[in-house]
């Protein structure tokens, strides 16, 4: 019978939306009893978010001062110290997820799975590799523990009508002080975050300055939708980094994906190719963003976007 | 001697469009560009920009692969490394054995930081950094878009999903460089002539009697799922309509 250990990521009162999406994902493992871990300076808030999750088991909670700020140095070892209960331990696939697994993976002596986007067998999964170019199906040792993370883009997210029990646990793992949180410079949150917004409007290097990115701004507000850039418009300063969608930014699965001036590298269509319906906006007929796109336009982006904000007022 | 560790993988070139092979077994690499790993490179350009500015005496880097890899090497000799290593094996390294490997280096070395990319573009796999750094009982400084050494602190920027995060981390340490930490360096010809007359040592991989980690086996290899062809619209108005159709809007 498989026992799956999930992470959760929060901010320390918030669930993140992957740990709802890590959870749908092993529901997938036939028979599996699914736990939450949440490691934190005071867990309840999160604690009671994670057990109204569907499928959940029980939630255990790690509370310790060192968990104010997610290290993957501290929180590791307190995951491992749990470790012998489960055949899996998840994370999500995101750069919480991508610190911290790595690290309890080598604690236990074992190779990781990254970005798990389909489950076949209790030990045998698909992930992309080569930005997504390739598919491999992976089969994990039976014996020994799968430590993985979760491609969260697909996934959807768990209902929340559960009310699973949450059980504290006390920390006995020695936790390094070599590695301190500073600060974070979060992006403005005024905008539907960009891995959970139904609609995404993304802008390339085509706007040419940070400026122009308003035009992109504004057709986002207009949907009710959050904003995505590729990484060229972020190399050239027009947006900041947690804005790239990617195979080195995020990876996301909106119903409604935008491309706005992005010419569609490889490396950016990995980002998006979950998406329901992708559009493609550019002049470049030729731009290898149109073979995926839903559907395209042909089109100056200066004259095109003032006129479809209007146009759906 | 002040030493910084520096891992470069062979990688099939970021502009390949690679292609699954016929019978599913793994990906076609036959005549294919070879480079180094963009991360890596970007990890290279940082080690040789804090050696240039006196906090390093020496940069070392080193790969794990076949003889092959001693071109990506010559590459990062010319760049500015002083020498390189070559963990020499044909076999297909498992993550784990690799950091087990650049473990073995670590301590015959003693760098003060070690660093690689965040990502090779080849498993995407997103480990050997933070799975070193463990084996080594250090911190790890992931997706590093800004660093500053300050006596045995390194003052770290990291690219996070909400934004940039900023950590403190005790030398010695390993950091996994983002896009956004430097812009490599061009090769110049003379350094590449240079290169040549730089040390580069083989060391068999099993020379180094690294444990080998729990192997997860590739089952078999398949191309993505295509996405069905779309319709293009003439203007707005038919994205409009488009949109409507499909209840989007």
């Amino acid at each position: 019978m498989a026992k799956i250990l999930i992470i959760a990521e929060h901010d320390g009162t918030t669930l993140n939306p992957s740990a709802a999406k890590t959870v749908s994902c092993a529901a997938q493992i036939d028979g599996g009893e699914i736990d939450v871990l949440v490691l934190a300076e005071s867990a309840s808030q999160v604690a009671a978010e994670a057990a109204a999750m569907d499928s959940v088991r029980r939630v255990l909670t790690i509370e310790d001062v060192a968990n104010k700020h997610a290290i993957a140095a501290v929180l590791a070892p307190q995951v491992v110290s749990l470790a012998d209960s489960y055949s899996h331990i998840f994370g999500p696939s995101t750069t919480f997820g991508k610190d911290l697994m790595p690290r309890v993976a080598a604690l236990l002596g074992v190779n990781q799975i990254s970005d798990i986007m389909s489950v076949e067998g209790t030990h045998t999964f698909k992930r992309p590799i080569y930005a997504g170019s390739a598919v491999v199906t992976l089969e994990a040792p039976a014996d020994i523990p799968v430590v993985a993370t979760v491609r969260v883009a697909s996934y959807g997210a768990v209902e929340s009508s559960n009310s699973a029990p949450i059980e504290g646990v006390d920390c006995v793992a020695d936790l390094p002080a070599h590695t301190r949180f500073v600060e974070l410079q979060a992006g403005s949150s005024d905008r539907p975050d960009l891995q959970t917004a139904a609609k995404v409007v993304a802008g390339g290097r085509a706007l040419g300055s940070a400026e122009s990115f308003d035009l992109i701004y504004a057709l986002a507000e207009k949907l009710g939708g959050g904003v995505g850039a590729s990484r060229a418009a972020v190399d050239a300063g027009y947006v900041p980094n947690e804005m790239q969608v990617g195979q080195t930014g995020k990876i996301i699965a909106p119903d409604l994906y935008i491309a706005i001036g992005i010419s569609g590298a490889i490396q950016h269509l990995t980002g998006i190719k979950d998406a329901g319906t992708i559009v493609a906006i550019n002049k470049d007929e030729e731009a290898p963003i149109f073979e995926v796109a839903d559907i395209g336009l042909v089109g100056d982006l200066f004259a095109v976007l003032p006129e479809l904000t209007e146009a759906l007022s | 001697m002040k030493k910084i560790l520096v891992g470069l993988k062979r990688v099939v070139d970021y502009n390949v469009r690679i292609r699954v092979k016929s019978d599913g077994s793994g990906i076609e690499t036959d005549g294919v560009k070879m480079s180094i790993n963009p991360f890596d490179e970007i990890a290279l350009e940082e080690a040789l920009r804090i050696k240039e500015k006196g906090a390093a005496d020496e940069v070392i880097v080193v790969s794990i692969g076949s003889s092959d890899s001693q071109q990506q090497l010559r590459t990062g000799l010319a760049m500015g490394a002083d020498r390189a290593i070559l963990v020499e094996t044909n076999d297909n390294v498992d993550t784990l054995s690799c950091a087990r490997a650049l473990l073995e280096i670590i301590n015959k070395e003693d760098p003060f930081l070690v660093i690689v990319g965040k990502q090779a573009i080849d498993d995407d796999n997103i480990q050997t950094g933070q799975m070193l750094a463990t084996l080594w009982e250090r911190p790890q400084a992931t997706f590093a878009s800004q660093l500053e050494i300050d006596g045995d602190v390194l003052h770290v920027t990291r690219e996070v999903d909400i934004g940039l995060e900023k950590i403190d981390v005790d030398l010695p340490a390993v950091v996994t460089a983002d896009l956004r930490l430097n812009e490599p360096r061009y090769v110049k010809l003379p350094d590449i002539m240079k290169a040549k007359k730089k040390p580069l040592d083989s060391i068999p991989f099993a020379d180094l009697a690294v444990a080998p980690g729990p192997q997860i086996t590739e089952l078999r290899f398949e191309p993505p799922s295509e996405r069905e062809k779309g319709i293009m619209v003439d203007d707005v108005q038919g994205l409009v309509a488009a949109l409507q159709g499909k209840g989007l809007v």
